[in-house]
């Protein structure tokens, strides 16, 4: 291989089809790493603090995509205190001293501020996509900025952030000479947009085959946009509130009719029921379709849409839906490969018309399913048991039992045997978040069967520090380990400590877990970030603290060739 | 006879639906609860229901859970509240409890019971059960379902419903009175 020019060893790179693969290529001998360096169009970097971003961007050059995540997964729910960290602002300035040819880029849960997209949006020429999801510290004023320098902007993609609204000027932004829009997501805006802008953004985007509106987007102004926009695939809806309004929602119709090539249909934001008829047509040919944010939409609405969408592959639903709701979906989506079941109640253990039989039934009618997340009010094994027999293709399982550490509601018993059924039978399984009663049983089975996991969640679970072992010890794969209220102390965390570098990250919070150990755990892996984060503010009380042998709350350690990093908050101890 | 025991007649002083507190179910708390972590925050709603602990299982809040995107919580938030407003521009009266009279044939006393404490129908008919002894099995004769009573209820129309059809949420918002028929009646 080496007598061959170097343009034909890149060109061979370019056939391979991931990051671990190029990763491993770049190890084989300098020339190789050089080749795979500058031909390297696409970077992944997992956790922002792994590496400095002036390295990432010094060695690929010529980057044309980058992807970037920050706080751990566990920040979604509020278990990460604000200003932790993972700052966008250190990977922008880097791109746009290194990088001048970068195209695209994606963050997830980081700090972006709007300088940070002024930046983005003055230092790259042929920038075409920004993808933000779950990020939080920018503005309206921000999207302005984007949308007024990227002259061959394409995708726009704002998922579920915290954006500060200041006003819908925002979109007027958008140059006349602006035709390339692909992709539109602005769902997580407050605010009201401007219904002319907005109508002649759409008008003078020939490409635009997606797009996500807010809950401020009226019937009216929805009809107009899709009059233009016959060739769209995807469309989150604006605001279908309003009860019947004959004339309005028969344009609607009207329009939808001539859309053949949608295929997915999301947005809802508490839609009236009676706008549900008006979306019958479009149900044959949906693969996707997301009803999350309808709570006002109840089982008889919810199934007699989802028994026309024969063709449904994605569904996202309320726990609305009910077991019987779920017994129609089964009946009826049987190429459904994602089903995502959100709980209407967020009381812990709050009312939901959901249970293991309404898992049952999708199981025996969608056997191509492969992506859970169920939100449900009781569990069984025997249930599980037949999903994993039913279901053996499954990649992504999660499933959150609103009642911490209930058991299984028929026999009382933990349900380690239900989990030990999942990760038994389902060989590729690579995600898996488990609730209920459970014992040191079903880690043993998850270090045991589960080869390919790369991702465990667990919460109120476990009886001793074995628990953690069998899992540190039997999963190969894992990357990514987060643990909250459950009793792994420091054997655990000390067990196997040369796992952690073949890891991305460990979370544990509310576990028994030392100071002590902590100290320990740094010490002996010098490339680990240990942090700490406890609820006493300021280091000095920590170290008065009686004690190493107090417990941390918040634990956080994660592999990383950039050493201890400089912008953690004075609540943040990194060891 | 064995209508009277079951009838709990004692009488007490205090407001309606204070007998509630010993319908709930026997649930069971978790086996750690004395040693609860430190992630529970008891919510305040505790406080100002009159049978505080009759259901804490269905009212504590611990942090991050159920794992739910804030994001997804807020859209809730401000969908409930807007909902809300709306309701309570609509109805008088809002929020509380939501006391319904319950009547059994035979029986010449009339309870009230919140039907807002209760999570579905399972709970409403443990809950009748222990005021009126109607569902147990010592009163049953084995025969269909075993059991000689139904519940129904007036719905806001003036007929007569038997409960069970309707999603729980749905039932609560129509049922304005209930009665336990015999079997015998209900079929």
């Amino acid at each position: 291989m080496t007598y061959f020019p170097e343009e034909v060893v890149e060109h061979i790179f370019s056939f391979l089809p991931s990051h671990s693969d190029r990763n491993t290529v770049s190890l084989v001998c300098k020339v190789w790493y050089e080749v795979e360096r500058l031909s390297r169009r696409s970077v992944f970097v997992g956790n922002c603090y792994a590496i400095r971003p002036e390295r990432a961007v010094l060695r690929f050059p010529n980057v044309r995509a980058l992807t970037v995540k920050g706080k751990p997964h566990f920040a979604d729910f509020n278990l990460v205190p604000p200003d932790w960290g993972g700052y966008a602002g250190p990977w922008i300035e880097a791109a746009a001293r290194s990088c001048a040819g970068l195209e695209e880029l994606r963050m997830k849960r980081m700090v972006v501020s709007d300088e940070n997209l002024e930046l983005l949006a003055r230092s790259f020429p042929r920038f075409k996509a920004l993808v933000l999801i779950s990020c939080e510290g920018f503005s309206t004023d921000g999207l302005a900025a984007i949308a007024s320098h990227c002259k061959l902007l394409r995708e726009l993609d704002l998922q579920e952030n915290d954006v500060d609204d200041r006003g819908p000027r925002w979109l007027s932004f958008f140059p006349d000479s602006c035709t390339s829009l692909v992709s539109l997501n602005f769902a997580c805006i407050k605010g009201e947009v401007n219904s002319g802008a907005l109508e002649r953004l759409v008008a003078r985007s020939p490409n635009l085959r997606s797009l996500r509106l807010n809950r401020s987007v009226s019937v009216d102004t929805l009809t107009k946009i899709l009059a233009r926009t016959p060739n769209l695939e995807d469309l989150g809806t604006g605001n279908l509130t309003d009860e019947f309004q004959h004339e309005s929602y028969a344009k609607l119709a009207s329009v939808l009719d001539k859309c053949k090539m949608l295929k997915s249909l999301s947005g809802f934001w508490d839609a009236s029921p009676s706008c549900v008829p008006f979306i019958y047509p479009l149900c044959h040919q949906l693969t996707g379709l997301n009803l999350s944010y309808a709570p006002t939409l109840d089982y008889s609405d919810l199934t007699k849409m989802v028994s026309r969408c024969v063709k449904l592959q994605r569904l996202w639903v309320l726990d609305c839906i009910s077991d019987k709701g779920l017994q129609v979906v089964a009946t009826s989506c049987k190429d459904l490969q994602e089903l995502r079941v959100f709980p209407s109640d967020f009381y812990v253990a709050g009312y939901s018309a959901v249970t293991e039989e309404g898992l049952v039934a999708i199981s025996s009618g969608c056997r191509k399913l492969s992506s859970l997340l169920y939100f449900c009010h009781q569990m069984t094994n025997d249930a599980l048991n037949t999903v994993a027999e039913n279901c053996p293709n499954f990649i992504r399982f999660r499933l959150c039992i609103l009642e911490p550490k209930k058991p299984d509601a028929m026999t009382g018993q933990p349900l380690d045997e239900g989990f030990g059924a999942i990760v038994r039978k389902c060989k590729g399984l690579r995600r898996l978040s488990m609730s209920g009663l459970l014992t040191d049983k079903v880690f043993m089975y998850i270090g045991e069967y589960a080869k390919q996991l790369e991702m465990l969640s667990i919460a109120f679970a476990g009886d001793s520090d074995k628990g953690m072992m069998h899992v540190m010890n039997g999963c190969k794969h894992l990357r990514k380990l987060e643990i909250r209220d459950s009793p792994f102390g420091d054997g655990a965390l000390l067990g196997n400590v040369a796992k952690y570098e073949t890891m991305r990250s460990l979370w544990m919070s509310s576990c028994n877990v030392t100071f002590k150990g902590c100290q320990v755990l740094a010490s002996m892996m010098p490339m680990l970030n240990v942090e700490i984060m406890n609820e006493l503010v300021g280091s000095s009380e920590m170290e008065e603290n009686h004690g190493d042998h107090s417990k941390v709350d918040k634990l956080y350690v994660y592999r990383t060739t950039a050493g201890a990093r400089d912008d953690a908050p004075n609540f943040v101890k990194i060891l | 006879m064995v209508m009277e025991m079951m009838i709990d007649a004692e009488l007490r002083l205090g407001p309606p639906g204070c007998d509630v507190t010993v319908v709930q179910p026997a649930r069971k708390k978790p086996a750690s609860a004395a040693k609860r972590p430190s992630s529970v925050v008891r919510s305040e709603a505790s406080g100002t229901d009159d049978h505080d602990d009759a259901s804490p299982a269905s009212k504590v809040q611990v942090v991050g859970w159920p794992p739910v995107r804030a994001y997804r919580k807020n859209a809730f938030h401000a969908a409930a509240e807007a909902a809300s407003a709306r309701t309570t521009a609509k109805k008088g009266e809002q929020g509380g409890g939501l006391y319904v009279k319950v009547s059994m044939d035979g029986a010449p006393y009339l309870r009230k019971v919140d039907l807002r404490t209760y999570d579905g129908y399972r709970e409403l008919r443990d809950a009748l059960d222990v005021l009126f002894g109607c569902f147990s099995s010592s009163s049953a004769d084995g025969g269909g379902g075993g059991c000689q009573f139904a519940i129904a209820y007036e719905d806001k129309d003036g007929d007569l419903m038997l409960a069970g059809d309707v999603p729980w949420d749905m039932f609560i918002c129509s049922c304005k009175k209930l009665r336990i028929m015999r079997g015998s009646e209900a079929r």
